[in-house]
């Protein structure tokens, strides 16, 4: 597993932190939700940047709103206020340019391995041999091979995911939008998929927009760690990693990383506790 | 081995006590003959009723055809024809609105007051109507029957859309599909359990139907039959013919599971 990148490949932009333009750009972004009555803020004042081929990780405690932002950038829900462009576009409808995986998979339980994967290519209207190239490219890569015919109920979680990430990298797209996706897993089939991914991104240079509430998965896998405030959702800080990679989470340069950002998610957990009790006494 | 030939003997055990018994009773003469025959002499009926009336002749036909021509397989043959007809049409018209009421909510509030109007109407109810309507024959019991089977079909349909998880329509959005791509290949497929659900019920309530309109408005089928044999108080056709409508009723619906057991078989709720 190597850490360099094609640069060529990194959809046609420079090298990041230079002129190009950032693959997703998110300004002044506020999300209101109406909970019986009352109003939430998920979100609020968020800007941020990612640049073209950047693995960013957005962390916090469930319940910041981490979620919600890759939602707005999916535009699965769009923000209440604010600004998001991805790929030189207004993100304010769902589009194959920002692929999302989810943490439960979403795969269509009633195609086999194979159907699933060449949905997103049929969508785009593919001939049947480009179909077929990419499918049979994409479960190489994916070691799902032997398990093309199968169906997902008959899959382990860690091939589900799998088959979820070979599905949205059929459909090449710049960008990949990934919510929780290994938080379901075990600890060994998850970090064995973090390497993968991070082997994938490497080879694909793909930007990369990551949810997790781990911080050890966090500094494994990103440039940028986003560590968001608890409710309303902000951010709270932005911790750049720059250990080479491959990372090894034993490492005291690790372990330094991790012991500051957890120092801050300690901080906004604590205050999610807090709100949670006293929401709970006053109750 | 053993233990299945002993599970064998255990489901045999209550059945052959009471068919002794009931040969005992109708032996000893406690009951009139007439109102309850022995069941040696319902097998016989039932083995008269099905074998074919004339001798084979090679001549007039191929020997599947003279195997079949009794009167119990023609009386099957055309009450199932019934089913199929009926069930067809009802289901044909049920799916497709079905599919419409449960993905466009405005179609719903259109259509939903008349089908909850209609729908508690038991299909008997229907059968003067039926009568007046089409007259006798195929055509009223075609209509009852397919009333019958529209319903069911009908109300799981519309919960079958209506119950597909959010997360495969998100899916599909992000991969690029367009609303009639999702609708024919994300909504359908993922509503299947339910339809098909709806599918078992209403073809069972077709053939509880069949029965009743053929004992109304036809001059053939199982139906007819079991009650011109009472016509005659030929009882132990009776009974061999409600011996018949059951083994019907037992092949289309175990045709049925293996047919939903083959289009499920994606589906996690058959696994074990």
């Amino acid at each position: 597993m190597s850490a360099g990148r094609d640069p060529l490949a990194a959809a046609g932009a420079g090298p990041e932190g230079g002129a190009a333009a950032p693959a997703i750009s998110i300004r002044g972004v506020r999300k209101v939700f109406a909970s019986g009555g009352a109003e939430v803020v998920a979100l609020d004042g968020i800007d941020l940047d990612v640049a073209p081929g950047e693995l960013v990780c957005l962390l916090g405690p469930s319940g910041c709103g981490k979620s919600t932002l890759l939602n707005a950038v999916a535009g699965f829900a769009p923000p209440t206020a604010g600004t998001i462009v991805a790929n030189g576009r207004p993100a304010t409808a769902p589009g194959p340019d920002r692929a999302m995986v989810f943490q439960e998979y979403a795969l269509f339980p009633w195609m086999t391995v194979e159907r699933n994967v060449a949905f997103g290519l049929e969508m785009k209207g593919a001939s049947r041999a480009e179909i077929r190239a990419t499918v049979d490219r994409l479960l190489a890569m994916l070691h799902l091979r032997d398990f093309r015919a199968r169906f997902p109920k008959d899959l382990s979680g860690g091939m589900r995911q799998r088959v979820a990430i070979a599905r949205v990298l059929a459909i090449d797209p710049p960008m990949l939008l990934m919510d929780e996706p290994f938080g379901a897993l075990d600890a060994l089939t998850r970090r064995n998929l973090q390497d993968e991914l991070l082997r994938i991104w490497a080879e694909l240079g793909k930007t990369i927009l990551f949810v997790t509430h781990g911080i050890e998965e966090s500094i494994y896998l990103a440039d940028r760690v986003v560590v968001m405030t608890y409710r309303p959702g902000t951010v709270k800080r932005i911790v750049p990693v720059t250990l080479p990679r491959p990372r090894d989470p034993a490492s005291p340069e690790f372990n330094a990383l991790k012991r500051e950002v957890s120092a801050l998610v300690m901080e906004e957990q604590a205050l999610h506790e807090a709100a949670e009790t006293s929401g709970a006494a006053g109750e | 081995m053993r233990r299945r030939a002993l599970a064998l003997a255990r489901a045999l055990v209550v059945p052959l006590l009471a068919l002794a018994g009931w040969e005992a009773i109708s032996d000893a003469g406690w009951v009139s003959p007439l109102l309850l025959p022995p069941p040696s002499r319902v097998f016989l009926r039932l083995l008269a009723y099905a074998r074919p009336l004339e001798p084979f002749d090679p001549a007039a036909g191929s020997w599947l055809a003279w195997a079949f021509s009794g009167e119990l397989p023609h009386d099957a043959m055309t009450s199932l024809t019934r089913v199929g007809v009926g069930f067809a049409i009802g289901a044909g018209l049920a799916l497709p609105l079905g599919l419409l009421m449960g993905a466009k909510p405005f179609v719903h509030d259109l259509m939903n007051p008349v089908v909850q109007l209609l729908r508690p109407i038991p299909p008997i109810a229907f059968i003067p109507l039926a009568i007046l309507w089409f007259g006798l024959g195929n055509p009223p019991a075609f209509f009852l029957i397919s009333l019958g089977a529209f319903f069911p079909v009908l109300m799981n349909t519309i919960a079958g859309v209506r119950n597909v998880d959010a997360i495969y329509l998100r899916a599909a959005r992000n991969l690029g599909a367009s609303e009639w791509t999702i609708f024919r290949r994300v909504m359908v497929p993922a509503a299947m359990p339910y339809i098909l659900a709806g599918v078992r019920v209403g073809i069972g309530v077709a053939f509880i139907v069949v029965i009743v309109a053929e004992m109304i408005a036809v001059n053939a089928g199982l139906g007819y039959r079991i009650l011109e044999a009472r016509e005659y108080f030929w009882s132990d056709k009776v009974i061999a013919g409600m011996i018949s409508i059951g083994l019907a009723g037992l092949g289309i619906d175990l045709a049925m599971n293996r047919l939903n057991a083959w289009l499920l078989r994606w589906h996690r709720g058959l696994e074990g």
